[in-house]
């Protein structure tokens, strides 16, 4: 695994195929705490964090248990168990880090606080979970078969960059609305509506890195 | 683990509750328990829940009709077992318990539709059919009605809010695939010797034009309900 397929595939989660503007995961928290740009730096860092964290788990629960011929289990789970295994270790995972930052780590826990117990239920975690694993790209799947390790390293870069490209659309989004704040907005459009034509708007935009890759 | 979706949720509550109207009636009749999931209480117009999935697969109408289908069947089943459990599951682990119920219909309905429906279809929902189970409405309803209420109420409230949330993930894919295809549910709806011809406006079918969208949407509901109000 050469340094340029990284890059590529970090460019293609961050710009390319952003979670938010492009594959529509994770809109709740896009429209709920985009606010003020503090929150929204905060709700990026703590989904980053905790989508480096279930991509991985998840692709080693799947490539361990789940999957056909897997190391533990041997048999076929994938089709009956992942949507109940990946939703409940995702919590699992979210309280986890929840008791560990409060006793270790108590400055991050305060900044993060507020947006840890949220991230549960953002489906661009259990998105990330999927798109890793059943729903892989061809070249994954295909690594993934002949190279565990380095299967999950990719796995695990990708959580990490999907998160950065999430981190990035809240930015701009909270940028976005502060602004709209002041301008005089017709009152049927004010509020939601505006917020997703900006964001249709943003999205168009970043169409344009399509042709990048 | 309990306590992280808990609080979670509650928080997701409470941004619902900022743009959903207060319930302050308690006695309905069962056709108001029906219908006000489809109007009064709109899972995707009015408490503008569930996004990801109105904005995702509604490129055609007939993907939407599948989701739509789905989130009804879902939405139903886990109301109906959830209220039936209702005194047995202890409050403080009542959320995880709601998720596993709604994961178990999901993945039936994930699997039945791989089996029968054709595979341009499963591919068009993709991800989203499993994702059904962080929908934000589904567990709304699983903890503001069918907690607290008996089965024939719950299984009236989930079919109102299925319906309603079909319908308007209908009407989006709708006016999508119209202007930005041609096509409704397939079928070319643009005469073909009209004075101008028009051109289909390929954005809108792409994701920017799933924003624009439903952001002038909400804009005309907003508008509509204004106009009600204040006439």
């Amino acid at each position: 695994m050469d340094i340029a397929r990284f890059l590529s595939i970090g460019f293609s989660a961050i710009f390319v195929s952003n979670f938010v503007l492009a594959k529509f995961l994770g809109l709740c928290p896009f429209l709920g705490v985009t606010q003020r740009i503090k929150n929204a730096l905060g709700m990026g860092a703590a989904v980053t964090f905790v989508m480096f964290l279930a991509s991985f788990v998840t692709y080693l629960l799947y490539g361990l248990v789940l999957k056909e011929g897997a190391a533990l289990v041997g048999a076929d789970l994938v089709l009956v168990l992942k949507t109940p295994m990946f939703i409940l270790v995702i919590a699992t995972l979210v309280q986890l880090v929840e008791m560990f930052l409060r006793s270790r780590v108590p400055a991050l826990y305060d900044a993060l606080g507020v947006y840890l117990p949220l991230i549960t239920t953002n489906c661009a975690i259990m998105g990330v979970a999927l798109l890793n694993t059943t729903d892989a790209p061809e070249e994954l799947q295909r690594l993934g078969e002949e190279n565990f390790l380095e299967g999950l390293l990719v796995a695990t870069w990708y959580g990490i960059a999907a998160g950065l490209g999430f981190t990035l659309a809240m930015l701009l989004m909270s940028g976005v609305r502060q602004r709209l704040v002041h301008a005089g907005v017709p009152e049927p459009l004010k509020g939601i509506p505006i917020a997703f034509i900006c964001t249709g708007l943003m999205a168009m935009a970043f169409l344009g890195f399509a042709g990048m890759l | 683990m309990g306590f992280a979706i808990v609080s979670g949720f509650e928080i997701l509550l409470r941004l619902c509750a900022l743009n959903a109207s207060p319930q302050t009636m308690p006695e309905r009749s069962h056709f108001q328990e029906f219908s006000k999931g489809i109007v009064s209480q709109n899972a995707v117009f009015v408490l503008v829940v569930g996004i990801c999935p109105t904005l995702a697969v509604t490129t055609g109408l007939k993907s939407a009709v599948a989701m739509g289908v789905g989130v009804i069947a879902v939405l139903t089943c886990s109301n109906v077992i959830i209220s039936l459990l209702r005194n047995v599951i202890p409050r403080e682990v009542r959320i995880p318990c709601f998720i596993v119920v709604i994961a178990s219909f999901v993945t039936m309905i994930e699997i039945t539709f791989k089996a029968y429906l054709p595979p341009g279809i499963n591919a068009a929902l993709g991800i989203f059919l499993p994702l059904i189970v962080v929908n934000c409405s589904i567990l709304h309803r699983a903890e503001s009605f069918a907690y607290k209420n008996d089965v024939g109420r719950s299984l009236l409230d989930g079919l109102g809010t299925g319906v309603g949330f079909a319908l308007a993930i209908c009407l989006v894919a709708t006016v999508r695939e119209a202007l930005g295809n041609g096509t409704v549910w397939g079928y070319s709806w643009l005469p073909t010797s009209w004075p101008v011809e028009y051109v289909p406006a390929s954005i809108l079918i792409q994701a920017p034009g799933a924003f624009l969208v439903l952001g002038l949407l909400l804009a005309g509901f907003n508008w509509l309900r204004r106009t009600r109000e204040r006439p």
